[in-house]
């Protein structure tokens, strides 16, 4: 009997939009007393249900505004779904934005204590793995210096290190395996599939098909909030490239 | 009741971290770093002496120590509401991109600016010799004022911070409240001289900072906490911790649509 490690329930999202931003408690309360506090409803997300198994690499497919984004935040605990339930089991970690956590000012060494922290780990247990994590960033002396002097890649290798010293349970992907370079990509492939081979449960989006296919066994595909899609990651491409294609004909 | 105990005990490492970090970053850049802490009231407490001191004659040697302690008070009180109110902007990076409970960004700030402020004591202890204020008993009861000004920091912390996220001319309008504030505080002068003592009992129940003052005095200058002030400082804490903390969990997760 398979472990579902995530269920998804029939998750809707709805963003108000204000024709115009109040932010100031003047232009507050005249709206409200003239009776024009419009907003405009935009739902990003409308009755998206999925469950994924222990070990499930998903992949997230969609076009830009499809949802893919928010659907992440959702289930990251970031943002709060309008409508339904994420219900989540171990350790999950996201991988939103390389470096969420850090704050310029720090160096690397300060910066692998605050972020490990941010994302839910033990002091003992970062002290363990700090040799560890300044190995596999390569920034060697550079360790010690402030981050704001550091390139989006030098951040990009650090966070990457930090967040994957642990095997989560459920790791979530939001296009970051495109940064570095081709020495990093490569390295850091290598370690996010050898936690496939471990059994981690994924979701990964990423823009590149092919990357999708060569990583993920499941997939879902979204079109502006609605999922049309869901099952083997074979079945899902074929329908999003036929999609992708039809679009180009027009 | 016992979920939010663990959630808090996972992040406790973050709330250390946090913390840390807003001391270590302080004065990181400033040449006298961390002096400044202990700098800024002796500074402020000596021209505040040199400029009132005139009302009281020079032979009053408490003076300085009243103004130390008001001063004391008053700047922590400031300094950590302020920080309190901004820290869900300043930290909207992170809030956008990952999950950690949001209370924890609002407390680390008032809980830096209480190690410092403690730290600041130091020359509150200095003076205290300097202007042979005697050392009594009665100076246990600091805790007391000092505990109570916490829970007021943090509950008026939570309820600016949950507000200036959705109002951000807030942050005037607070600069002005805590000018007004000061001024209502007693710092400077002797609310029981002719001058003042018709407006104590108004000061005293409209202005929470003028309570837990008067009881830290008390505890300085070895009297027993008068029961009064002790009452309403303790009503004024804990009402708004609890206005605070339910405000910002009925808010906290429109936050992130708004910064």
């Amino acid at each position: 009997m398979e472990e579902k490690v995530l269920v998804v329930d029939n998750v809707s999202m709805r963003f108000n939009l204000m024709e115009k931003k109040v932010d100031n408690l003047k232009e507050y309360f005249i709206k409200m007393i003239k009776n024009e506090l419009r907003y405009q409803e935009f739902w990003a997300l409308q009755g998206i249900s999925f469950s994924l198994n222990k070990g499930d690499r998903l992949g997230i497919l969609g076009l830009n505004g499809a949802g893919k984004s928010t659907l992440l935040k959702i289930i990251a605990g970031v943002l709060k779904a309008t409508e339904g339930k994420v219900t989540t089991k171990g350790k999950l970690v996201p991988l939103l934005e390389l470096g969420a956590g850090f704050d310029p000012q720090y160096t690397g060494a300060e910066n692998i204590f605050l972020y490990g922290a941010v994302l839910g780990y033990s002091k003992d247990f970062i002290r363990e793995k700090y040799d560890e994590i300044v190995e596999f960033s390569e920034l060697g002396d550079f360790i010690n210096v402030p981050v704001k002097n550091y390139s989006s890649g030098m951040k990009a290798r650090l966070g990457f290190s930090i967040a994957t010293v642990v095997q989560p349970d459920i790791l979530i992907l939001d296009e970051v395996l495109s940064v570095g370079d081709a020495k990093f990509k490569k390295k850091s492939e290598k370690k996010i599939k050898a936690m496939f081979d471990s059994g981690v449960t994924v979701l990964f989006v990423s823009h590149s098909l092919e990357q999708v296919n060569r990583l993920c066994n499941r997939a879902i595909l979204l079109e502006k909030g609605k999922l049309i899609a869901k099952g083997s990651v074979k079945k899902v491409s074929i329908i999003y490239e036929a999609k992708i294609n039809d679009n180009g004909n027009d | 009741m016992n979920r939010i105990w663990k959630n808090f005990d996972k992040y406790r490492f973050l709330l250390e971290e946090l913390v840390k970090k807003d001391i270590k970053l302080k004065y990181r850049s400033s040449y006298l770093g961390m002096l400044w802490t202990l700098l800024e009231p002796l500074l402020t407490t000596l021209v505040l002496w040199y400029v009132f001191s005139g009302w009281y004659g020079r032979g009053d040697q408490n003076f300085p120590v009243y103004i130390l302690t008001g001063r004391l008070m008053y700047s922590f009180f400031a300094n950590s509401t302020k920080a309190a109110m901004k820290s869900i902007r300043s930290n909207s990076a992170m809030i956008k991109k990952v999950y950690v409970p949001k209370y924890i960004y609002p407390l680390s700030s008032i809980l830096s600016n209480f190690v410092t402020f403690l730290i600041s004591m130091i020359i509150l202890v200095a003076a205290m010799i300097v202007f042979k204020v005697s050392i009594t008993f009665y100076l246990l009861q600091i805790v007391v004022p000092l505990f109570l000004i916490l829970v007021l920091s943090l509950g008026i912390g939570m309820i600016l911070a949950t507000l200036a996220v959705f109002f951000r001319d807030l942050e005037y309008l607070w600069s002005v409240m805590l000018m007004m504030i000061m001024y209502a505080s007693a710092i400077f002068y002797d609310i029981t001289d002719k001058k003042f003592i018709d407006k104590a009992p108004i000061l005293k129940i409209v202005n929470p900072l003028f309570d837990v003052i008067t009881n830290f005095r008390d505890a300085v200058f070895g009297r027993p906490l008068g029961r009064e002030e002790l009452l309403i400082s303790i009503i004024y804490s804990f009402g708004t911790l609890f206005i605070g903390i339910f405000m910002f969990y009925r808010k906290q997760d429109e936050f992130i649509l708004n910064i």
